[in-house]
């Protein structure tokens, strides 16, 4: 039966571009590479269970609560951690090294602060688990809701970058920070902007994979790294890109998964990765720098 | 060679020789803090051999140490411990080239992404092999050796790493990776083969973690994935190096002997919260003294001499 890993290798790899495109929001326009990102989506996850088990509240309702209060604090993340590392930076080399070391080090303090509260253990909860048939496969009613969900952000992403002026400033920034700054542009702000934008977006992520996947405090490093080699393959603020990329990799996982072993699919994920820097390390749609 | 080099030759061998005989004094908690110590010096020491000069950040550090825990588990017992070391650094240097090889062609970026989730796509696979090849997840480590032996062999393992280093900064290699640090476009503008410098040095840096992994192996006698390929081991090379200070091949020790102090006493007091405090210990390191104490100290004396000269 080749439907069923068929369909939720769509729908991981749907996800999996969503988490994506906030990574290179925030790695294509701040310039922030972000090695605590999976640690956002890990605490969304925990939000939407506590919102679920504690008060009761519909994790599609959650959405609404989380998505703009992880936007809040990546906003203040950047201005309180990041501007100062911004301002010393002599150049964009520079900011990329002592971002690594800064968003490695809040790694370690938010994944400590979770295990602090909720442990090692593997969290889930029991949302929409009831079973659809689609072309004679099996998949669980949370799960295409969230596919659908993940589909409709990153529909609405797309129109507002390329549809609304700020969304064009943020593409400016993204493409040249310099003539940016000609043109009028704040790029500080936008740059800010751009960064708890792509924080709500892989909130949003967190919440949507917290509905069907087991999920601990520990996780973070894993969905890290899975967003950081979509972005690549795809090509750094690319969002078809990620959108291929993410599919590429969620059907990967899910038939090595299926087919090979499920311990084995992070192996999977390297292959892909190393196979990308060998082949195209500019990514699939990149154009290659000079 | 000058007088004065000479003297400071003859001082750091007399060092050396008076640290040998720190078993011989200590109790076995002191020791263990020594062998600490050491360890931490042999790490924090290869990580800044390769990412001192070239500016890149490696993540990896406990995926080497934890490779090399893992061959003495396996081969420890069925072969001559030299002949295990040996293997060791084998299976160290044969995945660095790897690493190396398939990253270090392209920016920087790419290298830190790679060795940034490698510690636990090693830990996965080990898993996995152990999980439905071997069937038992833990190995036990029986092998007669006692703490000084392990602190006298990591003692060895340091003064290699240190006279390599200071090899390296006066050979081509070391003039070529200064010039890659300072601007890669310019070092390849004058002919310089800069992936392969590249590759060699975090080979040699790597596998020297490997070392240090197979000589602290039998501490454990008993090691599974999660104990070997600890992350906070990775993370806390990273701190104890930028503490010290990278633009030195001897920075990083003034920031192993605190920082091991430290991370101690945390550990005994807040167990739970130890990975929340080292991580603020880290940002504040990276804040406050990005030039780590020995560039502290060296802005320090420049500002002193600078006093002088402008008073004379």
């Amino acid at each position: 039966m080749i439907t069923e890993p068929l369909l939720s290798g769509i729908t991981l790899g749907g996800i999996y571009a969503l988490i994506a495109m906030g990574l290179t929001l925030q790695y294509g326009v701040a310039r922030i590479m972000n090695l605590s990102y999976g640690e956002s989506l890990v605490a969304a996850c925990f939000a939407a269970l506590w919102l679920f088990t504690a008060v009761s509240v519909n994790p599609l309702i959650g959405l609404l609560i989380i998505v703009p209060l992880a936007a809040l604090i990546n906003w203040l993340v950047y201005q309180v951690l990041l501007m100062p590392l911004v301002k010393r930076a002599p150049s964009r080399d520079a900011l990329e090294v002592d971002s690594i070391l800064a968003t490695f080090g809040l790694l370690f303090v938010a994944q400590g602060i979770m295990l602090a509260i909720f442990g090692g253990n593997y969290f889930s909860y029991s949302f929409l688990a009831v079973p659809v048939k689609i072309f004679g496969a099996t998949v669980s009613a949370a799960r295409l809701l969230a596919f659908g969900f993940a589909v409709v952000i990153g529909l609405a992403l797309y129109v507002g970058l390329t549809k609304t002026r700020a969304g064009t400033a943020i593409r400016a920034v993204a493409v040249d920070p310099v003539s940016a700054l000609l043109v009028a542009i704040d790029v500080r702000a936008t740059a800010a902007f751009a960064y708890a934008l792509g924080g709500a977006l892989v909130a949003a992520g967190g919440v949507l994979v917290s509905m069907f996947l087991t999920f601990n405090a520990s996780l973070g490093v894993v969905f890290t790294m899975k967003a950081l080699i979509v972005v690549i393959m795809g090509g750094v603020g690319n969002l078809l890109g990620c959108l291929v990329a993410g599919m590429i990799l969620g059907l990967t996982e899910t038939f090595v998964a299926t087919y090979v072993d499920p311990g084995l699919t992070l192996a999977a994920t390297y292959i892909i990765f190393i196979a990308v820097l060998l082949l195209r390390p500019q990514g699939l749609f990149g154009a290659r720098r000079s | 060679m000058s007088a004065r080099s000479l003297a400071i030759l003859a001082a750091l061998a007399a060092g050396v020789v008076l640290l040998a005989f720190v078993p011989s004094f200590t109790n076995g908690y002191q020791l263990s803090l020594a062998i600490n110590i050491v360890s931490y010096t042999v790490l924090a020491t290869a990580w800044t051999l390769f990412s001192g000069p070239t500016r890149y950040v490696s993540l990896a550090t406990v995926a080497f140490f934890g490779i090399g825990a893992y061959t003495v588990a396996v081969l420890g017992e069925v072969m001559a411990w030299p002949l295990v070391l040996l293997i060791a650094f084998g299976i160290g240097f044969a995945l660095s080239l790897l690493v190396g090889l398939s990253t270090l062609r392209l920016s920087g970026v790419y290298f830190v992404i790679f060795t940034f989730g490698l510690a636990e796509l090693v830990r996965q696979l080990v898993t996995w092999y152990e999980v439905n090849i071997t069937r038992t997840l833990g190995r036990y480590i029986f092998i007669d050796v006692t703490h000084a032996q392990i602190y006298w062999q990591l003692l060895a393992l340091a003064v290699t790493v240190f006279i390599s280093g200071w090899l390296i900064q006066r050979s081509k290699l070391g003039l070529a990776l200064r010039v890659i640090g300072d601007d890669e476009a310019v070092a390849r503008h004058v002919g310089i083969n800069t992936t392969m410098a590249k590759v060699v040095l975090f080979a040699f840096s790597a596998s020297f973690m490997t070392l240090a992994g197979a000589i602290m192996a039998p501490r454990w006698t008993y090691i599974d994935p999660a104990i070997a390929f600890n992350p906070v081991v990775s993370f806390q090379v990273l701190i104890m190096a930028l503490l010290g200070g990278v633009h030195r091949l001897y920075g990083p020790i003034f920031g192993v002997i605190p920082l091991v102090m430290l991370f101690e006493i945390l550990l005994a007091k807040f167990p739970n919260h130890f990975s929340i405090l080292v991580g603020v210990a880290f940002l504040l390191i990276v804040y406050a003294i990005p030039r780590g104490i020995v560039g502290l100290i060296e802005g320090v004396q420049l500002s002193l001499r600078n006093a002088k000269g402008a008073g004379a």
